[in-house]
């Protein structure tokens, strides 16, 4: 069985008015199944609203699951006593790095969640050393994370969830809020995780540049996965994902463009080398 | 009408250990109905520099002039400025409030003491303006998606009419259809009214997209004024800042690489489509 397995996971709840009345039922998630690998770097797209992070909560425990359930490592997310080691093994990292950051210190930081596990004093500064190594932030562990740039806070935090073991890591929408140089350091460090120490990567994301190294890309609409496939069989889907109200990186969009002028260039070029080498080839 | 920044610096702790220099000697000139793109990295002075342009922090020295008058004199109305220029803080959904949308865009011009019917009316067109639905508006703002919200937000600032608008990364957050349509609408609006909008945006796509002017801040220093395709020929100036080009930029200079195009001005899809079907056709007749 894979690191990641979710069956039939059906996620509904109940809208309220002011008064508290019932208004209805939203369904989030209807009816998702999915595996992954161990090792994959797994990228979800999907529009506001598509149901992505709810999906993502489930992976951790944070959601209980209406009907079906998601495995971690063959472990149920519905059995109250597996939620702690659940939230070991799969860690999660979101959009606002402000709201993750409790330490005074970078590497006090980092050093809390595998205090909370219980782990020995001595393993857990070898623990914060090794996680904040891995994410290029060791140089920055005695600084005030109040400091740091919006890319850097967010590697922390990420190294906070390292610190832990896990063997999966899920990053919703971790690249919202950063600069162009933010965005480039995070990727390169959830690349990094994934291809040096082996641990799965889940990334939910709205930039399609972000996914075009992703192992699989599931397309998520209406709480239901719509769409799963490597990432040039995604992008190829052009007008399909512009109907999801999704994108595609701007080489793709650019070789779709000129192929609907005539040229004869394939769909789902994924990098600039890609398209030069079409283009040349035309006579 | 005008804004203009002379030598505007702010140096925030000045006389403590933590003295930091937000902004060194800035020198702008904002004329009336340009759609400007600001672009810096996280802490280069962007949002520090954008809350002097309404009044909410002061220079430590220089001075702002906003159609001609120094807006930190004592007896300027700094109330009104605010009214005509607008901030649209990041997040503003966060500030929504009101129990129906239509209630939640009535506070401002409530505030400014016009009469209920010129109130409603200005509400009415604000939210038209931002693209929200006639059927959402007498919603809780609390049940909208994000891009609603956030339309609605924006919408309570339209309502206070101002002359110039200015946007802090409105679509972090929001998915590539979102994003297309707000910026689409604000730049629809900007066409129609003749307003000056300053976008604050990570994305040097969007930037490249929609403005006629790119400011780049640098360590509280304007690094760049200029148009995009001139701002973005610097891509590797821009790189050092911790900022890009778009990857259009990207793109095009590999087809220059590799001989195929001798120079590019190329920072959007349109374009870039363009000057590589002129030199096709040029290579084939």
């Amino acid at each position: 069985m894979g690191i990641v397995k979710a069956v039939q996971l059906a996620f509904e709840y109940i809208r309220r008015d002011e008064e508290g009345n019932v208004e209805g039922i939203t369904r989030a998630i209807d009816g998702v199944n999915l595996e992954i690998e161990e090792g994959q770097f797994i990228a979800v797209l999907g529009h506001n609203g598509s149901g992505k992070s709810t999906l993502a909560k489930h992976i951790n425990a944070l959601l209980h699951p209406t009907e079906g359930t998601v495995y971690v490592e063959g472990m149920d997310v519905r059995e109250a006593d597996k939620v702690w080691e659940i939230r070991q093994r799969a860690g999660m990292v979101f959009q606002n790095p402000d709201n993750q950051i409790i330490g005074q210190v970078v590497e006090e930081d980092v050093g809390f969640g595998p205090e909370n596990l219980g782990v020995e004093t001595k393993t857990i500064w070898e623990r914060v050393e090794e996680s904040l190594r891995a994410v290029g932030m060791y140089e920055f562990r005695k600084h005030s994370p109040n400091k740091l740039s919006g890319g850097q806070k967010q590697r922390v935090s990420i190294a906070g969830v390292i610190a832990m073991h896990p063997k999966c890591i899920i990053l919703d929408e971790p690249t919202a809020m950063l600069d162009p140089n933010g965005r480039k350091e995070v990727i390169r460090a959830a690349k990094a995780l994934n291809q040096v120490e082996g641990i799965t990567i889940i990334l939910i994301t709205h930039y399609m540049e972000e996914v075009i190294h992703a192992d699989y890309v599931y397309v998520m609409d209406q709480g239901k996965v719509v769409m799963k496939g490597k990432p040039k069989e995604i992008f190829s889907r052009v007008e399909e994902l512009r109907k999801l109200r999704l994108d595609v990186p701007q080489v793709t969009q650019l070789a779709h463009e000129l192929r609907k002028e005539g040229l004869d260039i394939p769909e789902g070029i994924l990098t600039k080398e890609e398209l030069v080498e079409a283009v040349k080839k035309i006579k | 009408m005008s804004l203009i920044l002379e030598n505007v610096s702010h140096i925030y702790g000045e006389d403590t250990d933590m003295v930091v220099a937000a902004l060194k000697e800035v020198n702008l000139e904002i004329p009336d109905g340009q759609f400007i793109g600001l672009i810096g990295h996280t802490g280069s002075g962007k949002s520090t520099l954008i809350q002097h342009l309404n009044g909410l922090l002061q220079p430590t020295k220089g001075t702002i002039y906003f159609n001609g008058q120094d807006i930190n004199e004592k007896s300027y109305n700094r109330k009104e400025l605010r009214s005509k220029v607008g901030l649209v803080f990041q997040y503003p959904e966060h500030q929504l409030f009101e129990v129906t949308v239509f209630q939640d865009v009535c506070f401002g011009p409530k505030n400014l003491g016009l009469e209920q019917k010129e109130v409603e009316m200005r509400a009415y067109k604000a939210l038209k303006q931002a693209g929200v639905k006639e059927e959402l508006f007498y919603h809780s703002p609390f049940d909208l998606s994000g891009g609603q919200k956030r339309r609605v937000a924006i919408a309570g600032v339209l309502a206070m009419e101002p002359q110039v608008l200015i946007l802090d990364e409105p679509t972090a957050g929001l998915d590539p259809a979102g994003r297309d349509e707000i910026l689409g609408q604000i730049k629809k609006l900007q066409k129609e009214t003749k307003i000056t909008v300053i976008l604050v945006s990570h994305s040097m796509e969007d930037v490249a997209e929609y403005v006629d002017r790119i400011i780049v801040m640098n360590r509280g220093e304007v690094l760049f004024d200029d148009m995009p395709k001139e701002v973005f020929k610097e891509y590797k100036k821009l790189e050092e800042v911790g900022l890009a080009a778009p990857q259009v930029t990207y793109i095009m200079n590999s087809f220059i690489k590799e001989g195929f195009l001798t120079s590019s001005e190329a920072t959007t899809i349109q374009e870039a489509k363009e000057e590589i079907l002129s030199f096709l056709k040029k290579k084939k007749g």
